[in-house]
């Protein structure tokens, strides 16, 4: 185990980086705010990959651990750490500023320091998210990913950026607050204790446990977002600039999976396994109503939207048949979703940056023109309904497996993204990219540039790793998952 | 051994690759070679393989972990027996063959190493699908055909049929795929492996279990693992009413519906069914739907096959009838019969395709048959060989198709599983269907009048050496390949690959009443199947050479029958009504009504409308005139002295 505080150097790495990318100032400094901001992204990802190299399987205790007083009145502590569940989300995390801020490079013409920042800001603050050890430093970030994401969408969104931006704020928020009265709750029936490890050990009744469940249900699921507390997301995603749109997908939306995980799951097992009949319904739900939904939308950012609902569904299914199989499918599924839909949204965002619309019907026969861009955006079209061999089966695969070992028809309907997954995407793949060349416009697009090339190779490369060699992510998983499981298992009472 | 089992499926992978991400670096000549050599060395690596398997050589091992999950370890791995070897040599003998034709019939395509990177890629996934040792390599591969299967049927994107036949085959394989991914999740969820030494060794106990589906109702959980598997056979090889995609997606290039639509791919549900014996056998419901749905598919699109003019989609329903003689086959436990036909049909099949792509080149890619005639002079090599491959067809020996799918009708005829009998005679129906639309295709395309234009005619002459030397290396086997009857079919030739159990006894029947492929020939000269291609032979004879006007007064007079047979029994509207049309109907509705109104509309909208009606009232108080203010002040105050009176007053409290 390394000696340097690795997990405080991947939260404060890209939050330096991105005091000084602010520190250049207004847009005549623009390329080294670029140049700053894409060596901080990569210095930020760096000091991530001791994590995995140094992360000892075998354990399912927490590693890396930092601890230091931090509001000693409330006896809250800068507490960090990380186990097999929340490793791979720094990592994740990590490398999708990277790609982001690669993405940004030349579209971002105005306030370009700010924009850079803001990613690094919540790059740093999501990392802080997944290591925070400490229930109140978690709501701290938590609650603070908010607002550089506001501003994403708010300074550099289309025409209806305010309406999102405030929908996405206030709709997020009030599921917060649920969850902070939940804290204070378990701090104070804890005997003043903010330690998630010491909740996980508290005895609680039914009751109580039912209460503090919908209590974080309303944070986590809104941030999911689960099925009906949705309707955020598509928003959010069609107003933000693409680098926003993919953070929000690949990073932001597993903030509140990963709190079932942390929260739900360990300090109210029973709760869990009395209300999983629930969270099951509401994830079949999410998975074929919001399919069907995916098929008739007209914009291809709202369509991608729902998709990721569509998938998200999969994680929060996974987590609540509580066998090795779903929890491990979800974790995967949460990692392959922030690939495939970090590079679905960056597809639309090269053919936005070129047509200036997401609209399919502006769109058809771009293979002609664009056809290296139409092999990389088959091949994450097929990732995203769950091709073997793509990192999108892994997830899909393992929960339904999960899935069949408790009931046929919840099986049943899980599996039916099948069709409705290929479905939706194939068809607006067969819209946007074949056929004859639609319009002038279309006609006049060039193909992807090198920078474009390198993006979308580095994640396609991703995508397809880890759909033929899954191994040694579920390795790291599987201590933290099994004690998890054995743990859901005892009754608090 | 080991690593040869490993070039065979990598080989191809590597030509896919090369060609597909350097094809403009290395040109068109080094895409072809490269991946011609690769195939090559594929194919000759599997004869390598074949003759070690029949002196008894047998694989199964791991090549690498996948995944591991709780207790269970999902890996990648090969097994080869004869079952295996005989599909390995069948897939990369065709695609090498294909890959040779490709040469010619995509010449002038702008995509010609874009082809040839797909072809290879789907080779490397055919192979991957035969050589499985478990459920989930075997799905891996399964979906890695279809996706090759929809990037050629849509290879010319620019045709809007192609793009749609593409999509809806993937789509209806999805619906197999389904299916087929629920069986396997059965299998692991009551197994807790994926294996299928594990699974098979388990079968037994399988069988005892039962599981409730509805209500109270109790099934036995191997009929339902054997229905859901071959749900995705019928997806994959086209069964009724799966078959829509089939005939849509001769969009694609000639020589992968050679390759895919006809010689392997569609038979990956024959050659599925066929290694999970070991379970299909257990389940006599299970059967009974396998060879009934085998049977349905085998007549009904015999008889579409002879209202289509289009030469293509004559070959593509003959295919779907072909296969569903196989699957009927499949369902009369005669495994090995299935796997006979399978392999005859790969080859006579092909013959027809890339004879029929011959064709179409020759007559700049018409496709209709009507505009055809007379092309016998032209084209002799490829009449030839056409020949061959529609007397194959057809079941008339000594071709190969004869044997093959006499077995299958005689092993209809024997087996006592319940649907035998209305599958016998559908299959013997088939027959003279068969013999019709084969020869008509014979006689519109190659016989009669030329009914081309002038230019065309001009222009006819025959393909060049690389389309016609696959053409006669296929017909060979077409020919001869049935004369290995007595070793395949009666010479225990799949050993342990294929397991019987005792009381299914149509194979049995099949090796007691064979006495050598002469006395087969000469019995076959003498029953009923023969004359019944005969007769379907006569009839197109009559019908297409004598009396060329007599079919368009017969359609005439049966005008109803015949439009609904034309229109392939009306699927194709009635799914995309109800499915394609269905699903938007159910999405907008879900959308506009749930997400829009509901959701949107009244409670997120709705909380901060009322939250601003609320904030509007308020401000009505704020007006910031101090005597409104002091007068409220005092209002209040009264208010409060006179309360225990007001309320008295009003008769609450007391």
């Amino acid at each position: 185990m390394s000696s340097y505080p690795l997990l405080s150097l991947s939260i404060w790495t890209p939050i330096v980086a991105g005091l000084l990318v602010l520190a250049t100032g207004d847009d005549r400094q623009a390329l080294l705010a670029r140049r700053l901001a894409l060596l901080g992204a990569l210095l930020g990802f760096v000091v991530t990959l001791p994590l995995y190299t140094g992360f000892d399987r075998a354990s399912a205790a927490m590693q890396f651990v930092e601890q230091a007083l931090w509001i000693p009145h409330f006896n809250v502590y800068y507490h960090l750490g990380v186990d097999g569940i929340a490793m791979p989300f720094i990592l994740l995390n990590s490398f999708i500023t990277v790609i982001v801020v690669l993405a940004g490079w030349t579209v971002i013409e105005n306030r370009v320091a700010l924009y850079f920042a803001a990613f690094l800001f919540l790059s740093g603050i999501m990392n802080g998210v997944f290591a925070a050890q400490d229930s109140l430093l978690f709501y701290v970030f938590f609650e603070a990913t908010l607002i550089p994401m506001f501003i994403i969408v708010g300074v550099w969104g289309g025409p209806n950026r305010v309406y999102a931006a405030l929908k996405f704020f206030l709709y997020t928020l009030m599921g917060s607050l649920f969850m902070l009265v939940a804290l204070l709750y378990l701090y104070d029936h804890s005997g003043g204790s903010f330690a998630m490890a010491d909740w996980k050990a508290l005895p609680l009744g039914l009751e109580a446990q039912q209460w503090l469940f919908f209590a974080f249900l309303a944070a986590f699921a809104v941030k999911v977002p689960m099925w009906p507390v949705h309707t955020w997301l598509p928003d959010a995603h069609v107003e933000a600039p693409t680098g926003g749109s993919v953070v929000l997908a690949a990073i932001m939306l597993k903030l509140g999976a990963y709190g079932f995980l942390r929260f739900s799951l360990p300090v109210l097992p029973d709760a869990s396994r009395n209300l999983a009949w629930l969270m099951i319904a509401l994830s079949l739900v999410a998975v074929v109503y919001i399919g069907f939904v995916a098929l008739v939308q007209l914009d291809m950012k709202k369509l991608i939207a729902y998709s990721s609902i569509s998938h998200m569904g999969f994680v929060t299914l996974g987590f609540f048949i509580f066998n090795a199989y779903g929890v491990e499918g979800a974790l995967i599924q949460m990692i392959s979703h922030g690939f495939i839909s970090a590079a679905m949204f960056l597809c639309v965002g090269v053919m936005y940056d070129r047509m200036h619309s997401r609209m399919i019907a502006d769109y058809g026969g771009v293979v002609h023109r664009m056809p290296k861009f139409a092999a990389f955006m088959m091949l994450f079209s097929m990732a995203n309904c769950g091709l073997p061999a793509t990192s999108g089966f892994v997830g899909e695969f393992m929960v339904i497996m999960g899935a069949m070992q408790v009931s046929f028809w919840i099986a049943f309907l899980a599996a039916s993204t099948l069709i409705l997954g290929a479905a939706y995407t194939l068809w607006m793949y067969k819209r946007v990219i074949f056929g004859p060349i639609a319009n002038d416009h279309v006609a006049a697009l060039t193909d992807v540039n090198a920078r474009e090339i390198v993006i979308l190779s580095v994640l396609a490369l991703a995508v397809l790793v880890l759909g033929v060699y899954p191994l040694p992510l579920s390795e790291i998983m599987h201590a933290s998952v099994n004690e998890l499981l054995r743990h859901v298992a005892l009754s608090k009472f | 051994m080991k690593a040869l089992y490993l070039l065979i499926p990598l080989a191809p992978l590597f030509g896919a690759l090369v060609a597909g991400l350097l094809g403009h670096a290395i040109g068109r000549g080094g895409a072809h070679r490269i991946t011609i050599a690769s195939v090559l060395i594929s194919f000759i690596a599997a004869v390598v393989v074949f003759q070690d398997v029949l002196s008894g050589g047998t694989f199964n091992g791991s090549v690498y972990t996948w995944i591991t999950s709780g207790t269970t370890r999902l890996e990648i791995g090969f097994l080869i027996d004869r079952l295996s070897a005989t599909m390995m040599l069948v897939v990369t003998f065709v695609s090498l063959m294909v890959h040779i034709y490709t040469i010619g019939y995509m010449k002038e395509d702008p995509g010609y190493q874009r082809f040839f990177a797909y072809i290879s890629l789907f080779t490397f996934s055919m192979l991957m699908l035969v050589m499985s040792n478990n459920f989930l390599q075997l799905f891996f591969g399964w979906e890695a055909v279809g996706l090759v299967s929809y990037l050629l049927i849509g290879f010319w994107y620019e045709r809007p049929t192609a793009i749609y036949a593409n999509m809806k085959a993937f789509l209806v394989n999805r619906v197999g795929d389904f299916g087929f991914l629920l069986g396997i999740a059965l299998i692991l969820a009551h197994v807790g492996s994926l294996d299928y030494a594990a699974v098979f060794s388990q079968a037994n106990a399988l069988a005892g279990q039962s599981i409730q589906l509805l209500g109270s109702q109790t099934w036995m959980l191997l009929t339902v693992i054997c229905i859901c598997l071959f749900i995705g056979a019928m997806g994959k090889s086209a069964q009724f009413p799966l078959h829509v995609w089939l005939p849509d997606s001769m969009e694609g290039p000639t020589p992968i519906s050679a390759l895919i639509h006809a010689a392997t791919m569609v038979t990956a549900g024959i050659f599925m069914v066929a290694r999970m014996s070991p379970l299909f056998e257990l389940s006599d419901t299970a059967l009974s739907v396998v060879m009934v749905i085998g049977a349905i598919t085998a007549l009904s699109m015999a008889v579409v096959a002879i209202t289509q003019f289009d030469i293509k989609r004559v070959v593509a329903y003959s295919t779907l009838s072909q296969l569903g003689y196989m699957t009927a086959a499949l369902g009369a436990s005669a495994y090995p019969a299935a796997i006979f036909h399978l392999m005859t049909h790969a080859f006579f099949k092909a013959v027809l395709f890339l004879g029929a792509g011959s064709v179409i080149m020759a007559m700049h890619h018409e496709q209709d048959m009507r505009r055809m005639g007379g092309l016998r002079q032209y084209l002799p090599i490829t009449y030839l060989t056409v020949l061959i491959g529609a007397l194959a067809n057809a079941g008339f020996p000594p071709f190969a198709g004869f044997f093959s799918k006499d077995s299958i009708i005689e092993a209809l005829h024997a087996s006592h599983t319940p649907g035998a009998g209305f599958a016998w005679a559908c299959a013997l129906a088939g027959v003279f269907f068969g013999g019709l639309y084969s020869l008509r295709l014979v006689f519109m395309t190659f016989h009669g009048h030329p009914r081309m234009d002038a230019h065309t005619r001009s222009h006819l002459h025959e393909s060049p050496w690389v389309v016609t030397l696959p053409l006669v290396l296929l017909a060979i086997p077409s020919i001869a390949a049935g004369w290995s009857i007595g070793t395949v079919l009666f010479g225990d030739f799949f050993s342990t690959a294929i397991q019987i159990s005792p009381q299914h006894t149509a194979m049995a029947t099949l090796l007691h009443e064979y006495h050598g492929v002469v006395a087969m020939m000469l019995h076959g000269l003498t029953a009923l199947p023969f004359w019944l291609a005969l007769a379907g032979a006569v009839t197109a004879w009559y019908l297409y050479i004598v009396r060329p006007d007599l079919p368009k007064v017969i359609a005439g007079q049966f005008g109803m029958l015949y439009a609904v047979v034309e229109r392939k029994y009306g699927f194709d509207e009635l799914f995309s009504w109800l499915f394609a049309g269905g699903a938007r109907v159910v999405g907008a509705g879900l959308w506009k009504a749930g997400d829009q109104t509901l959701i949107d509309g009244l409670i997120v909208n709705g909380s901060a409308r009322v939250v601003g009606w609320s904030a509007r009232l308020m401000r009505l108080v704020q007006t910031g005139r101090v005597y409104q203010y002091a007068f409220t002040m005092v209002f209040g105050v009264l208010l409060l002295l006179w309360w225990p009176k007001i309320r008295f007053f009003f008769g609450f409290g007391h």
